[in-house]
């Protein structure tokens, strides 16, 4: 079961009404039912104001509890339990729908789920700062042979790659949705195994067009661009025991903006999880994280448990950092930057600026670098991909553990980062 | 291997025209008429000699389903109720039919309906199939047009068909609770007796059939249940939409004859697994509900319900997803377990707590945190959680961890030493892994 609420009254609109063409809908869809059924069509009824305004909105319950002659409680009971109703506000632009179920997850779509988290936001279901493109990770959707898929509105994209999902999230940020064709990018016929049908291959007369199916497949490199036929090695797997800092889903700038996390929004799960991870020692015996190694390490601060940044979803609630230590993981706390020493390893880098000069370049292009941390970097004075790309390792040890990353910067490779985001800012802004 | 002609669903892929002109060229509605014409019994007779059993994953006959049926129609009228909520994780063949060959499902529901006295159909179709609704709803005003559906039709009995849908509920994918969500509440299954054949949709005798079992029965009729029933085997008769995804060479959705070998379906369909065949870990051979299987036990197992039974796992809707070895197979589970914790209705506190559970315990034993003795305690809460609930989800929960720890004990094992051996190191992981 998933918690789920309606949008704060903020966001909520004065009134509602479905446009003339869907009204006369809803009364044909209202007829389909036994007479004193009408509640039957509650859940097309809302769908529909969804499709009208994007999300289910509270006054389109009211509205459609009103229409079907329902108690508004059970209009709400049903738009709160039915995961497809948005209850807030998504992108206007497009909502990706990413299934994270098994089959898909087997043949990548965590590295979907990766893309969306770069190019639209590090969390599901906020919007990005243009307020254009939103998405969430949802269960099946039914389209397995096809793994991995994204649905966007009343389409699938199907046969993923990285590549090609980034395409298609552009062309729907410009406004050119309708351009990418729906179903399998990578050349496929819906379902039928790639590369030639081994079941009904007869030479049918009502093909749909000659040959339709060595046209659908053979020659589909027309409509192939950065689909490939061989799905990549899908990194679901590979027995993952590794520490918390070497785990890629963590080098995403997600955690650090979980300070900006309204804390009305319900986080489907993570009132749950922060209350089941970090109640001190609740459901946990003997694991690693216990004892009291930490005073070993008394420049850590401590932290009383439960009082850390709020789990986001898809995080892992475990600390699987060896180290001795606290429970919490401190990364963003700035409040431990007081308790600092001097004697940081590595040099401070030279070039510091107390302002940028022209526009400062947006440093959270670069992987591992979020808002929070992007902030500290101008506090340091760092404002300019090139100002990083000309640090040797040392200046970058050295900024590394200013911003406490424990290496991330390192292991992240900035400076060659950087270099790249500078070559490609002076080629006139390579990013599509 | 199956042939062609003996293949229920010709256009499966909709390479070929979809119209209902086309349809009828291809042989839909031949005479459904004259099937009408052989009364009710016949035709339920016939169902139950063709062995048909249901393939929305219980496998129930679907003969003796129709036959529950009260034999007269009283002050309330029957509903016959085509359940296309198709959310099993690894299930993906109602799809097909609704957007492809949806005349088989028309012209089934006519008959099912005549054969139960119903004259409403109704076809719940889960709330992400829009596209597929939309073809549905194509077809079936079409078939208004030409007067395959209505009153007074060309196959002899009145007959209305509603589309409906859903919003997004797994849990509406079980038949009380898809009553439910069609009767305009939240789908939360309900307790039985009474069956829905005695009181279900709007406490009329109703009976859901899922797409898939209603559409192969038009062409069982045309052709005899004995057809039907010599292919595959006893108890296992028929033809059946094979779903297949995960880690071999081609994914696809093929229908196949009950009681392929594993081996043969995937060489044939599928371009093998990926890597080869030594490279094969593990199966899931009926969707993500089913227990999973070892690689090795499956590969000349007959893929049929009593096959699967034999080695403790099921034929489910068919859907076959295969995982090779590079699959972290604890992690894939859990996330299947993370399926059903979010899918959970929340009415029986079996398993709207303990589906929760599960999924905790499950994101630890992938990454090793725990303590062995608690592979024990997680196996003895899947099985209280196993039958005490009102529907089969709690048992879906239960049964894919019951088959990983069957047959993986040794890499959970292997993963807490790792985890605790790493722990101890002097040495941070960090940088060893570097």
């Amino acid at each position: 079961m998933s918690v789920r609420r309606l949008a704060e009254e903020a966001a909520q609109p004065a009134g509602f009404a479905f446009t003339e063409k869907n009204a006369a809908w809803a009364e044909a869809t209202i007829k389909k039912y036994p007479d004193g059924r009408q509640q039957s069509a509650v859940i097309p009824l809302l769908m529909r104001a969804q499709d009208q305004d994007g999300w289910v909105t509270k006054a389109a319950i009211e509205h459609v509890a009103a229409m079907l002659d329902m108690p508004l409680i059970r209009v709400l009971e049903v738009a709160t339990f039915y995961t497809q109703f948005q209850l807030n506000p998504v992108g206007t632009k497009a909502h990706v729908q990413v299934c994270g179920t098994t089959p898909c997850m087997l043949r990548g779509a965590e590295d979907l789920k990766a893309i969306c988290r770069k190019k639209i936001h590090a969390e599901p279901f906020h919007r990005n700062e243009a307020g254009t493109l939103s998405w969430e990770e949802v269960e099946c959707l039914g389209a397995c042979v096809n793994a991995p898929m994204v649905m966007v509105f009343q389409d699938t994209y199907e046969d993923l790659t990285p590549e090609r999902l980034e395409e298609i999230i552009d062309l729907f940020d410009a406004g050119r949705g309708d351009e990418v064709q729906p179903g399998p990018q990578n050349g496929r016929h819906l379902s039928a195994p790639l590369g030639g049908l081994t079941s009904l291959n007869g030479d049918y007369d009502d093909l749909i067009e000659p040959n339709g199916y060595h046209a659908a497949n053979g020659a589909g490199a027309k409509r192939s661009a950065g689909g490939s036929a061989a799905t990549p090695p899908s990194e679901a797997g590979r027995p993952n025991t590794e520490s918390e800092e070497t785990d890629p889903t963590m080098s995403a700038p997600g955690a650090a903006s979980a300070a900006k996390v309204d804390p009305k929004t319900e986080h489907r799960q993570s009132d749950a999880l922060a209350a089941e991870g970090h109640a001190a020692g609740a459901g946990r015996e003997g694991g690693a994280r216990q004892g009291a190694t930490d005073v070993d390490d008394p420049k850590r601060p401590t932290q009383p448990a439960g009082t850390g940044p709020a789990i986001m979803e898809g995080e892992r609630t475990r600390t699987t950092d060896t180290k001795a230590g606290p429970t919490q993981d401190d990364h963003f706390d700035s409040k431990a930057e007081g308790a600092k020493t001097d004697s940081r390893p590595g040099e401070k880098p030279a070039g510091l600026l107390s302002q940028p000069q022209g526009d400062k370049d947006d440093l959270k292009k670069i992987r591992g670098v979020g808002p929070v941390a992007e902030g500290k970097l101008n506090e340091l004075g760092v404002y300019h991909f090139s100002q990083i790309a000309a640090w040797r390792e040392v200046e970058l040890v050295w900024v590394d553990d200013y911003l406490e990353f424990r290496g991330r910067a390192v292991r992240e490779g900035w400076i060659g980062q950087a270099k790249d985001l500078q070559g490609s800012a002076q080629n006139g802004d390579g990013e599509a | 291997m199956l042939q062609d002609k003996d293949r229920i669903f010709t256009n499966i892929y909709g390479l070929r025209d979809k119209s209902l002109k086309a349809a009828l060229k291809r042989g839909h509605f031949d005479g459904t008429a004259d099937i009408i014409g052989k009364g009710r019994d016949w035709i339920i007779n016939e169902m139950k000699a063709s062995g048909l059993r249901g393939r929305g994953g219980a496998g129930f006959p679907t003969g003796l389903k129709w036959s529950f049926m009260p034999k007269e129609v009283g002050e309330r009228p029957h509903y016959l109720v085509i359940n296309a909520d198709e959310s099993e994780p690894g299930t993906c063949k109602d799809r097909e039919i609704m957007r492809n060959d949806p005349f088989t499902l028309i012209e089934g529901c006519v008959i099912a309906g005549f054969a139960m006295g119903a004259h409403t159909c109704y076809i719940y179709v889960r709330g992400e199939y829009v596209r597929e609704r939309q073809a549905l709803q194509l077809a079936i005003d079409e078939c208004y047009e030409q007067g395959y559906l209505g009153r007074d039709n060309k196959c002899g009995w009145d007959y209305d068909i509603v589309v409906h849908h859903g919003a997004g509920a797994y849990i509406c994918g079980e038949e009380t609770a898809l009553l439910e969500s069609l009767e305009g509440k939240k789908g939360q299954p309900r307790l039985k007796p009474p069956f829905p054949a005695n009181v279900g949709l709007y406490g009329c005798p109703t009976t859901v059939n899922n797409v898939e079992s209603i559409a192969v029965a038009p062409t069982i009729l045309r052709r005899g249940g004995s057809w039907f029933a010599g292919i595959g085997r006893q108890n296992n008769t028929g033809t059946k939409l094979f779903c297949i995804s995960g880690h071999v060479e081609r994914p696809c959705t093929v229908e196949e004859a009950m009681g392929i070998s594993f081996r043969e379906l995937i060489e044939k369909h599928c371009g093998g697994i990926r890597g080869g065949w030594d490279n094969l870990l593990a199966v899931i051979p009926g969707g993500s509900s089913v227990p999973l299987v070892p690689g090795a036990d499956i590969i000349d197992t007959p893929m049929d319900f009593d096959g699967l039974r034999d080695i403790r796992t099921s034929l489910g809707t068919a859907a076959v997803i295969v995982m090779d070895k590079s699959t972290d197979i604890v992690k894939a589970i859990a996330r299947i377990s993370y399926f059903y914790k979010h899918e959970s209705c929340g009415q029986c506190t079996p398993c709207r707590e303990g589906t929760g559970w599960m999924w905790r315990v499950m994101e630890r034993m992938a990454t090793g945190h725990a303590q062995k003795r608690e592979i024990d305690m997680l196996l003895d809460v899947t099985k209280q959680v196993e039958g005490h609930t009102i529907c089969a989800l709690g048992d879906a929960a239960a049964w894919p961890i019951q088959g990983l720890v069957r047959h993986f004990r040794a890499e959970i094992e292997r993963r807490i030493d790792e985890y605790s051996h790493n722990a101890h190191d002097v040495k941070p992981v960090l940088e060893a892994a570097e």
